[in-house]
Order: C-alpha cells, then sequence, then structure tokens
C-alpha cells in the first residue's frame, strides 16, 4: 500500500481514538485532569486503570470523531499544559510504582499563541529529559498520528509500538512536499521518501513491534486490533516489570543512543 | 455524510495548518541563507544583480537590516555588531569560539564526524558536500573543551551557515558525546544554540536526536553538573523542544528569535497577524523561559562568573 495510503487512515475521522482503545483495554479507568499550573487540555487525557490485575497509568492523546468534540479537544494538538499534566501523570506513576502507557495520536502540539506563551518547546523538551529516567517500565503506542516532537514527548519509552496504518514523522507529507518540492500537492510523494509507515520505522529500528489491523484500517473492527494491544501488553509488560530498574533505565538510555548515522 | 466530510475537511484543515507550522520551522533549515546574509555573500551577490532595482552593495561591505547602513565588514568587528544601531549579526561557530573560549584553549571534538544518508534521501549528500566545500565546517555543530576566564568546561557552538544549523545524526552525536564526556569527566556544559530546528533529510532520525541529546542531557544533569545554554537568533523548532529549554541557567542575546512552532504557521492558524516582538528574547524572558539576557560583549564574563559560582575550579589549581 502507498505510504500517502496510510496517512489517510491514520487521519480519518472514524479511526479509534485513545479513549476508545483505554476504554476497551483497561478496567477501572479514572480520569484525572489537570497540570496543576494553569487548567486542564482537553486533548491530553490520562488516568489510573487496571490492566488485568495491574494498576497502571495510562495517557492518550485524544481527538474527537465529531466537529464538536474535535472542537473541545482542540482536533487532537496539545498545549504545554497538556504535557505538564502528563508529565505530572508520570512522575505520580513513578512514585506508586505503576507502569506507564500512551497512546500517541496528534498531527503535533498547537502552534499558537498562548502556546508559545506558556512554552511550548520547554514542555516538550522537559518531557524528553524527565521520561528517560523514570523509574517505571513505559510503552507508547502510535494510534494515529505521531506527529513530531508534540508525538516525541510521550514517546520516550522502553518500547515503541505502531498500529499498522498509523505513521510517525518529523513533519507532514504535506509540509515536507511543500518544503522541498514548493507544492503541498506532492505529500504522496513525499511520503513515499520520508520512511513514515509502521512498516519503515520498524525497518529502522524506531519501533519494536507493529500491531496488525484488519483491511481498512482499525475502524472496521476495533476489538480485533485492541484485544491484540490488550494481550501484547500484558506480555511485555510482564518482562519488563522484571528487569531491575537500574537495568531498565540503562536499556532505554541505549534505545535512543543508538539512533543516528554518520562517519568519521 | 455530509456531516462526515464537514468534520473531515476541519481535520485535513487543521492539520494542514499545523503542518504548515512544522514546514516553516524546517523552511528555516532549508541551507537557503537569510536575505541579510545573502548579500554577505559574494556567490548570491550575483544572483541579486539579474533581480534588477536591487540596491548595489559594494563587496566587503554589508546593509544592516536594522538601521539600514551599508557598513563596511571589518567595522562589524570580531563581534559582528553593526556599528551605527548595535544591531547583532549571526557569528558561525569558529567566531564564537574564539569570543567565548579563553585564547588557544578550544581543544575541538569529533573534527572529522559528517553526515551520511541514512534514509537515502535524494540528492542529501551533494548537498551537504557543496556546503562543506563554502563553509569549510563538517556539519553544524563544533564541540570541544575549554576554558572560559581560566576555568574548564565543555562548549557547543551550532552554526546557522550550515543548512540553518539543523539537527540531524551529526549535531545530535556530537552534543551527546559532549554531554558524555563532560559527565565522566565531571566538567560543566556550555551550548550556544541556533537552529531552524530538525533536519528534515534525515526524517525520523532526526526526530530522535532531540531525544538522544535530552537524554545525555538528563544523566549530565544527574551527575549534579552544570548545564547553561546561551540561545542565539534563532533558536526554534525541535532544538527548541529539547536541549536548548534544558539548561539549569539559560540565556540569551537581546533580540534573538525563539520559538517552538513558526510564525507564519501560527499566524495562518489564528489568522492574524503577531505583534513584532513575538517569540524574542525579551517575550521569553517576560513569559519565564529564560533567566536573562546577555548582551554579547558580556557573554564571556557572565559565563565564567557563572562557572566560579558553581565553583569549577581554575584549570591547574583544582
Ligand atoms: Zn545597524
Amino acid at each position: 500500500m502507498p505510504a500517502y495510503d496510510k496517512v489517510k487512515i491514520a487521519r480519518k475521522v472514524s479511526r479509534p481514538t485513545a479513549l476508545d482503545y483505554i476504554n476497551h483495554i483497561f478496567d477501572d479507568f479514572i480520569e484525572l485532569h489537570g497540570d496543576r499550573g494553569f487548567r486542564d487540555d482537553s486533548a491530553i487525557v490520562g488516568g489510573i486503570a487496571m490492566l488485568g490485575d495491574t494498576p497502571v497509568t495510562v495517557i492518550g492523546v485524544q481527538k474527537g470523531k465529531t466537529m464538536e468534540e474535535n472542537i473541545k479537544r482542540n482536533f487532537g494538538q496539545p498545549h504545554p499544559e497538556g504535557y505538564r499534566k502528563t508529565l505530572r501523570l508520570m512522575k505520580q506513576a513513578e512514585k506508586f510504582r505503576r507502569p506507564i502507557i500512551n497512546f500517541i495520536n496528534t498531527s503535533g502540539a498547537y502552534p499558537g499563541v498562548g502556546a508559545e506563551e506558556r512554552g511550548q518547546g520547554e514542555a516538550i523538551a522537559r518531557n524528553l529529559m524527565e521520561m528517560i529516567d523514570l523509574r517505571v517500565p513505559t510503552i507508547s503506542i502510535v494510534i494515529g498520528e505521531g506527529g513530531s516532537g508534540g508525538a516525541l514527548a510521550l514517546a520516550v519509552t522502553d518500547r515503541v509500538w505502531m498500529l499498522e496504518n498509523s505513521v510517525y514523522a518529523v513533519l507532514s507529507p504535506e509540509g515536507f512536499a511543500s518544503i522541498l518540492w514548493k507544492d503541498a500537492k506532492r505529500a504522496k510523494e513525499a511520503a513515499d521518501v520520508m520512511k513514515i509507515t509502521a512498516e519503515d520505522l520498524y525497518d529502522l529500528g524506531v519501533v519494536e513491534k507493529v500491531i496488525k489491523e484488519v483491511d481498512g484500517g482499525a475502524q472496521n473492527d476495533f476489538g480485533f486490533t485492541a484485544n491484540l494491544i490488550k494481550s501484547k501488553l500484558e506480555t511485555e509488560l510482564a518482562e519488563l516489570t522484571a528487569k531491575d530498574t537500574d537495568t531498565l533505565l540503562s536499556e532505554r538510555y541505549d534505545r535512543f543512543r543508538r539512533f543516528g548515522e554518520f562517519k568519521e | 455524510m455530509k456531516l462526515l466530510n464537514n468534520i473531515r475537511s476541519g481535520i485535513d484543515k487543521i492539520s494542514v495548518e499545523n503542518l504548515k507550522g512544522k514546514v516553516t520551522a524546517i523552511k528555516d533549515a532549508i541551507p537557503v541563507p537569510e536575505k541579510k546574509e545573502k548579500k554577505e555573500k559574494p556567490k548570491k551577490a550575483e544572483k541579486s544583480a539579474d533581480k534588477d532595482k536591487k540596491e548595489e552593495i559594494p563587496d566587503g561591505f554589508i546593509k544592516c537590516p536594522s538601521c539600514s547602513a551599508v557598513i563596511d565588514k571589518k567595522d562589524l568587528g570580531a563581534l559582528k555588531i553593526c556599528p551605527k544601531c548595535a544591531k547583532l549579526f549571526r557569528m558561525n561557530a569558529k567566531d564564537r569560539v574564539k569570543a567565548i573560549a579563553d585564547k588557544g584553549s578550544f581543544d575541538e571534538f569529533d573534527i572529522n564526524m559528517e553526515s551520511v544518508n541514512p534514509l537515502d534521501f535524494p540528492d542529501y549528500e551533494v548537498k551537504i558536500k557543496s556546503l562543506q566545500e563554502k563553509t569549510g565546517l563538517k556539519d553544524a555543530v563544533k564541540t570541544g573543551r575549554c576554558t572560559i576566564g581560566g576555568r574548564p568546561c565543555v562548549l557547543g557552538v551550532m552554526d546557522s551557515g550550515f543548512m540553518m544549523g539543523s539537527l540531524g545524526s551529526v549535531v545530535g552525536e556530537k552534543l551527546t558525546r559532549a554531554f558524555e564526556y563532560a559527565t565522566e569527566n565531571k566538567l560543566p556544559v556550555i551550548i550556544f544554540t541556533c537552529s531552524g530546528g530538525a533536519r528534515m533529510q534525515e526524517g525520523i532520525i532526526s526526530l530522535m536526536q532531540m531525544a538522544k541529546v535530552s537524554a545525555a542531557a538528563a544523566k549530565h544533569s544527574d551527575a549534579g553538573l552544570l548545564y547553561v545554554t546561551v540561545l542565539t537568533d534563532p533558536t526554534t523548532g525541535g532544538v527548541t523542544a529539547s536541549y536548548a529549554m534544558l539548561g539549569d541557567i539559560i540565556l540569551s542575546e537581546p533580540k534573538t528569535l525563539i520559538g517552538f512552532a513558526g510564525r507564519r504557521v501560527i499566524e495562518g492558524t489564528i489568522k492574524q497577524k503577531l505583534p513584532d516582538d513575538f517569540q524574542t528574547s525579551e517575550f521569553l524572558l517576560e513569559h519565564g523561559f529564560i533567566d536573562a539576557i546577555v548582551e554579547r560583549e558580556s557573554l564571556p564574563g557572565v559565563l565564567a562568573d557563572i562557572l566560579k559560582l558553581h565553583n569549577v575550579e581554575k584549570a591547574g589549581e583544582a
């Protein structure tokens, strides 16, 4: 399938959202709100829940399925206070030794006046720095769009997985094409050279697992993908939890340390 | 269905606008020097010559974008400051190192590290090669060990003249190694940032450099060591969203562009013009995101004082 077709599936308004997965996979989800500094950002949902017998912290970037919902969720584009809420919840998870699971689905961090005034760059940077040191197992799953720094801010985790029809990129194919060829309409071509599909990123070692969806995308059989995620999470968390914390942290450091190609 | 389409177009619109932000941020990463720099370079002068009506600037002169005075480049001095209006011109990494490190103290790391083409991106190698010839740099950062006011530290200086200081594998690796060296040798790190953001030719690998450098900065911080960033014009995109904003102390020069999203993207999103001082160092100081704005000529002294205040002993006296 051409990469751009995956982009279209990833952006589908009917595509299952973070809350869809959270509600299906976990029991007793209690949503926790706010960054304790400025306000609650509805583009981010998060809280505590049970995965089988294990208490976990779950966080997601939430898109809407209706215009009304999307306005409320700011189309899944978090503000700095959204990232600060995620950090608060992740530090809380660390305190209570809960594993952390992040569902990523954002075209990017919101580019706006308030976002800049309140330090969008600082908020993302802080997450990158803090997440590398969290003393609990962490897993992130790109379930739709993984847009740039706004996605990475939730993806500095022990494992990064992608759904088969999700994408993860440094910028959108449209943006890429308009820079390179001054023509946003060549997004399809851009998508091909950018290496943004789950398969490409698996080959590059950027993600550890690609999770299957039924033909046409997860919305066609939501239970299929959600159940797959659940069983993989259970297996993986058992493995990660068995590691001693220093090993976990040094492996996480190495996971990100190895990215980059150069000669000297 | 109609409703669905409306929703969909709403989403497309938003995500395209968001993209535009990234476009702008990344645009800066394309190796097209800014207008004012165009005039600096004789090669570009030919180009502006065929655009008639352009004012002729004699060789060796430059027009100040701030006060419009035509200035002999020599009069900008070592610190590249307009003698008429005190505007700060961008400094390249070599000049910056000279201005900051004690004379002869800079011992550069990883001098021969250069880019490969991790995503087999068309023409990337060619672009790199031609920029290397033009700038004399291998890539967009210099790192090394030096002393400032006699006190040792690890210094990293980005160079906007090389692909707009964009963050690719080489920049990421050199900065990561600089942090790791500093952690091992219990030294402070000082980084002068200037960058248009991610290097799009390296795609996701560029994005991963943000995490990599931040991780190394975290380890350095965990060891109780000092990290100072000096944000210089421009510091945007992925560099702002990673190591630029992670200093224990964050300094900046006056009237420096610092931000995450590009101005045009934001204007496109909110459908209005932004004030001139938006995303300047003064704006960030007011909103609480940098510690102090320091005049260019005062930077070596201020940095030496900061090292002293963190008990960094003078070399040879430890
Ligand atoms: Zn001037």
